[in-house]
């Protein structure tokens, strides 16, 4: 076990120090795998910032019915008592036509609408607040205050917030796809960049395997140095991203203070950080492995 | 038992050229003993079936009784190690020291580095190398070189040392240094095989010799 631990030592010590020997070869590869990553990297970092604005917008989902002109107050009354009832409401609210009519006087960009209106437009609503994830059960009760007298429209906002949410997962589909293919991509980067070390270093590892080495020694020093390249590019991709994060919440943050938010684009909690270059590792070893087999599987004696 | 034996061993390569053809001969333990013949007599070919770096066609090559060509491939370099192999090509590392060439061998079997050092300026002591570990193989003569090639093979103290064609590019004073190290090596027990087309050597240092004529076996 202490050989083995040795070797291990001693080839990533080799590792580093050949790497370091070339410095501007390292610095095309690790640049080469950071940018691979820094894409499916950053186009998930958006998409996490996304559900999490989604998840700030939704707040608690409501459904809002909207009675008709002519209706009275008894029937917006009537409404109230029939969510009331619905074990998804959580309460209601009765909102007059009046009260509606200044809020949307003193709203941002509707005063200029509402001044050429003249005469009150709008009608009574009923504005129910559910609980969260009532799904079909708000949709239930949606279809039972329709059928109620006097009721012109409900309008549940669960629609919209499933349409939300399936394009955030379209989202995290096309994410993983893209993932995919540039780790696909990299492992081949890395198999040639392995590649090139052998054919350099063939001579050496002809004589140890003509000594007794066996092919996890000869393999060993290849997997460090596809680690190794593999963690660097992670951490490259890792700063290209946090990088443009950086540089970005100036305009995020001007943006999001005309939507009277203070929300800024975050990087994913550090464990999500961490298992990302662990991954980065994982696909370089991936590379040098299959690229040192190869070689092995191809020299084995005839 | 002997320590390496040749059991009706053939070798056909893909193009068809039959190397070695129905080869019988046997080194006991303790022996120092030569292949020879011509250019082409297959000399190399039985060398290399030895440490598995080639497997015969037909016929079984056994060395201390296990049958090369039947070992698992995970198993070719544990056989090595027991093997010292001082090819004719020499391959030593030429962007490594002596020292580092000569500790190839103890490196690839994990040994701590305190023991394999010891070990490593033991061996180029024995060669006649000691005082010269710092150099690159550039800057040592053709003996030398070679001696280095017989530190490395030795240095793992192997029971069987193969050398094929030691001498080759040497003069004759160098020749009989290089050979002069197998014998003392072969004082201490070392089973010595050696390939040479170099009749003056083998009558020099041969005890036996088995002589290959187009891959045959034609005197043992």
């Amino acid at each position: 076990m202490s050989a083995w631990l040795r070797h291990h030592g001693q080839s990533l010590a080799a590792t580093l120090r050949r790497l370091a020997r070339t410095p501007g070869a390292t610095a095309l590869d690790v640049l080469a795998i950071g940018i691979a990553l820094a894409l499916p990297l950053g186009a998930w970092v958006v998409l996490a910032n996304a559900q999490r604005l989604a998840g700030h917008a939704a707040g608690d989902p409501q459904l809002t019915v909207f009675m008709s002109l002519d209706a009275a107050r008894a029937d917006a009354a009537l409404v109230e008592s029939a969510a009331a009832a619905a074990p998804v409401a959580r309460r209601s609210r009765f909102v007059p036509k009046d009260q509606a009519f200044a809020e949307l006087k003193s709203a941002a960009g509707a005063r200029e609408i509402a001044a050429t209106l003249g005469a009150n437009p709008l009608p009574d609503a009923v504005v129910v607040e559910l609980a969260p994830g009532s799904g079909p059960a708000a949709e239930h009760l949606a279809a039972e205050l329709r059928k109620l007298p006097k009721v012109a429209l409900v309008q549940l906002d669960a629609l919209w917030l499933r349409r939300l949410d399936a394009l955030l997962r379209l989202g995290a589909a096309a994410v993983a796809i893209l993932a995919a293919m540039l780790a696909a991509g990299m492992i081949a980067v890395t198999f040639n960049t392995i590649r090139l070390q052998i054919v350099t270093r063939s001579a050496e590892i002809e004589v140890s395997r003509l000594v007794g080495a066996t092919t996890s020694f000869v393999r060993r020093p290849f997997v460090w140095q596809g680690t190794v390249i593999g963690l660097l590019g992670g951490l490259t991709a890792l700063g290209m991203v946090a990088g443009s994060i950086h540089l970005l919440n100036g305009e995020v943050g001007r943006l999001a203070t005309t939507y009277g938010t203070d929300f800024r684009l975050a990087l994913p909690p550090a464990g999500d950080l961490v298992a990302c270059l662990g991954l980065a590792s994982a696909l370089g070893w991936a590379g040098a492995y299959l690229s040192v087999s190869r070689y092995l599987h191809e020299s084995r004696p005839g | 038992m002997p320590l390496v034996s040749f059991n009706r061993v053939g070798k056909r390569y893909p193009d068809g050229f039959e190397a070695l053809r129905e080869a019988s001969f046997a080194v006991e333990p303790g022996e120092f003993a030569f292949l020879t013949g011509h250019s082409g007599a297959g000399k190399t070919t039985a060398l290399r079936l030895i440490p598995a770096i080639e497997r015969a066609s037909s016929g079984a090559v056994l060395v201390n009784g296990q049958n090369v060509g039947a070992l698992r491939d995970a198993a070719v370099p544990f056989l090595r190690r027991t093997i010292g192999l001082v090819l004719q090509e020499q391959k030593l590392l030429h962007d490594r020291s002596v020292f580092e060439n000569a500790m190839l061998p103890l490196s690839v079997c994990g040994e701590p580095p305190r023991e394999a050092a010891r070990r490593v300026r033991a061996a180029l002591d024995k060669v006649g190398l000691a005082g010269r570990e710092k150099a690159l193989p550039v800057m040592l003569s053709g003996g030398e070189q070679q001696r280095l090639c017989i530190a490395r093979a030795v240095v793992n103290r192997p029971s069987l040392l193969v050398a094929d064609e030691p001498t080759a590019g040497l003069d004759s004073a160098a020749a009989i240094d290089v050979m002069e190290i197998f014998r003392a090596f072969n004082r201490v027990g070392v089973t010595v095989l050696v390939a040479s087309h170099d009749a003056a050597l083998v009558a020099r240092f041969g005890t036996r010799a088995v002589r290959l004529d187009h891959g045959r076996v034609v005197g043992a």
